[in-house]
């Protein structure tokens, strides 16, 4: 194992773990904070250190549509967005999640309008929570890159598309270093693509014809799939692929040394106070716990690595003895909460947990949130544990409001 | 070899009995145009009438690898196809982007200008029956002034249609062309023509509508034969940015003169709330085309 320490921002590593993974389709627009990923990956094409079809496309639903197209014909298929631009492809993810395409696409999460807003927050991969794909955030740089990797080997196990994201200019452009591991290790690590899809005039397939609900007869009189049991088999995909999500974690902390799950954890052992949160504010999290250890709590640090499928059975094992759960979302399902505080309290329902559950709405548009907002807003919220209100109606809003 | 009804090629890529109304011209245009290619294709369609012909899973009326995609992407996919058979080394296969009016000239023209632009390797076919007829005849971007549809159920659609294939021309390809379903044999040369070329190569052909444009159901040829005897369509191809008048039409160039529209018109419940200012203005913009088509034919 030889590894190359590089001092590179966030989108150079996705780009990088782009390049290692030796993706042959590229098709990207370009939007405010993913733009020098992509640039960074047209130049590695132009340069031919990159041996891939870069498609320059007219906009991110076609971005997403020329992947698709080039994953049915076998190919390794990239691309990356931000915002608008993932919204915009929101059709393009219902489809290539149910054509069960490997795709991975690298979401650089940045605020929606209106109004108008290019800095940080995860509105815009949580609003597509519910299109099939495989979601994993990145707490740094390095994670960035090497969940690129793992996403490759995930998706094609399990034939579910990816989504990497990672926090707009807090990690895509922010330098730190990343250990970048060489081309034979990848290569040991994620075999080439073998496909599920044949095109191929002496074997003609017709793929996603319209299907009727119910499961229907086909020429040689075999009882095929209706809609509803091609649903159900990738709700099962996402369901089963946690496996896979943590066996592909064991395989490369084993060529690589740094260690993947579905959780991080830190000072979680004698915690009754857990912080939760999903990105890199999970860092900002553990510098938060670290402070009101000093203070004389005890805090620890749950950061979510996974989002969808939602890993409820690590979740409940890691905070079942929790007293207080103080969940940060950069994001809001309006008239409700955040979404990933509604994740955790549907995990422990009915696993005995007696915890109370706070939740707090930070850093929307990019609204900087330090740790000692952080530890503050868990102070403030102690003194309402002792009331007998586990649950808050409403999430409480870190703003000037 | 001239191509015509006897030595055409017997294989059938299209199997009889598929689901669409009965005296579509969409079934004869896609027989000839599969033919054209021997089978040598990878089909990319989205919603559509043909979607409709093409089956429900897991039955299917083609015996050609097809990839359906959602509507606004045929082009995208098209573009797809070409880069994901490129970055695999595959030679051989010809993508054919295959769309509607409400596909081409409608939802689908930023994926099919951006394919072009990028100089993506395919053939894009539009069949244009002038409306959403897969959704129950609701107006398009190509549904003609004076037609009624579901969405100009009363007056008629109030506005003329987009050239389309002045707009493909625009973008600078090596081949566009227009065909017409009920002259196959003009269609089945265009579009072996257009095999052999590289780039993005369009062709518009024309597929009356029983149903959508209200006449009987056996008189799809009589409508389509009638539509390029009075000029409503023009039968060419620009190939290297010159222009052909092809089949019927050059005939017709020669002959010189066309059947005045109204007996096209008059054929289709369509066109029964049309006014005598629309029939002129119609016939007008025929007139007006036709010689613009003489011109650059070089025979005026």
């Amino acid at each position: 194992m030889t590894e190359k320490t590089q001092i590179i921002d966030g989108n150079r590593a996705a780009a990088l773990g782009a390049m290692l993974s030796r993706v042959q389709v590229i098709a990207a627009y370009p939007i405010t904070p993913q733009t020098p990923l992509t640039e960074a990956l047209s130049e590695f094409v132009e340069r031919g250190e990159l041996d891939a079809q870069y498609v320059a496309v007219e906009s991110e639903h076609s971005a997403l549509a020329v992947c698709t197209s080039a994953s049915i014909v076998g190919a390794r298929a990239f691309t990356a967005t931000s915002s608008h631009g993932l919204a915009y492809m929101h059709e393009m993810l219902h489809w290539a999640a149910g054509t069960r395409l490997p795709l991975v696409l690298a979401c650089v999460n940045r605020a929606i309008g209106a109004p108008w807003n290019v800095l940080n927050d995860q509105q815009d991969s949580i609003s597509q929570r519910d299109t099939g794909w495989i979601q994993m955030y990145a707490r740094n740089n390095q994670e960035i890159l090497d969940s690129v990797i793992q996403a490759y080997k995930i998706a094609e196990k399990v034939y579910v598309p990816v989504m990497v994201c990672y926090d707009g200019y807090i990690l895509s452009h922010t330098e730190m270093p990343v250990d970048v591991p060489n081309q034979k290790d990848v290569d040991k690590f994620l075999p080439p693509y073998k496909p599920h899809t044949i095109l191929d005039p002496n074997n003609p397939k017709n793929y996603n014809l319209v299907t009727l609900a119910n499961p229907r007869l086909n020429a040689e009189g075999v009882l095929c799939h209706g809609y509803m049991e091609i649903r159900y088999l990738l709700q099962e995909a996402l369901q089963n692929s946690i496996d896979t999500i943590v066996q592909t974690g064991r395989e490369f902390v084993e060529l690589f040394g740094r260690s993947y799950n579905l959780l991080w954890k830190d000072g979680m052992d004698d915690a009754d106070i857990v912080i939760v949160a999903m990105g890199s504010l999970a860092m900002e999290a553990i510098a938060a716990s670290e402070m009101l250890r000093e203070q004389g709590y005890k805090t620890g640090v749950l950061g979510l690595r996974l989002f969808r499928p939602f890993p409820k059975k690590d979740v409940v094992n890691a905070l079942r003895e929790s007293r207080a759960i103080m969940v940060f979302d950069k994001n809001i399902s309006y008239g409700q909460e955040g979404a990933t505080c509604s994740e955790i309290k549907s995990a422990l329902y009915g696993s005995g947990a007696k915890a109370a559950i706070r939740n707090f709405i930070v850093g929307l548009g990019g609204r900087d949130v330090t740790a000692r907002e952080i530890a503050d807003a868990v102070k403030r919220s102690l003194p309402s544990l002792s009331d007998t209100t586990l649950n808050s109606e409403y999430p409480q809003w870190i703003c000037h409001i | 070899m001239a191509i015509n009804a006897v030595n055409l090629t017997e294989k059938e890529y299209l199997l009889p009995g598929n689901r669409l109304c009965p005296g579509c011209a969409l079934s004869l245009a896609y027989r000839h145009i599969l033919k054209a290619f021997e089978g040598q294709v990878i089909v990319t369609v989205p919603a559509s009438c043909l979607t409709v012909l093409h089956g429900m899973y897991p039955v299917t009326s083609v015996t050609v690898p097809c990839v359906n995609t959602p509507f606004a992407t045929t082009g995208a996919s098209a573009s797809g196809l070409v880069a994901g058979m490129k970055a695999l080394g595959k030679k051989g296969l010809t993508v054919l982007a295959i769309a509607g009016d409400g596909g081409t000239y409608d939802i689908g023209i930023q994926s099919l200008s951006g394919a072009i632009e990028r100089r993506s390797d395919f053939v894009y076919i539009c069949y244009d029956n002038e409306g959403y007829m897969n959704t129950g005849n609701q107006r398009s971007g190509s549904t003609p002034l004076g037609a009624i549809s579901g969405t100009t159920p009363i007056l008629g659609k109030q506005q003329s249609p987009k050239d389309i294939t002045a707009i493909m021309e625009a973008h600078g390809i090596p081949y566009a062309a227009t065909a017409n379903a009920c002259y196959p044999l003009d269609l089945y040369e265009k579009v072996r023509k257009a095999g052999a070329i590289q780039g993005t190569r369009f062709i518009h052909v024309f597929t009356p509508c029983p149903p959508g444009w209200r006449f009987p159901f056996s008189d799809t040829i009589k409508i389509g034969q009638l539509a390029v005897e009075t000029g409503w369509v023009v039968l060419f191809e620009v190939e290297g940015g010159v222009f052909r008048l092809t089949s019927a039409s050059e005939s017709i160039a020669r002959r010189g003169k066309l059947k005045p529209l109204r007996e096209y018109l008059s054929r289709q419940g369509r066109f029964k709330n049309i006014t005598e200012d629309q029939i002129n203005e119609l016939q007008t913009s025929v007139d007006v085309r036709w010689k613009r088509c003489l011109n650059r034919a070089g025979n005026k």
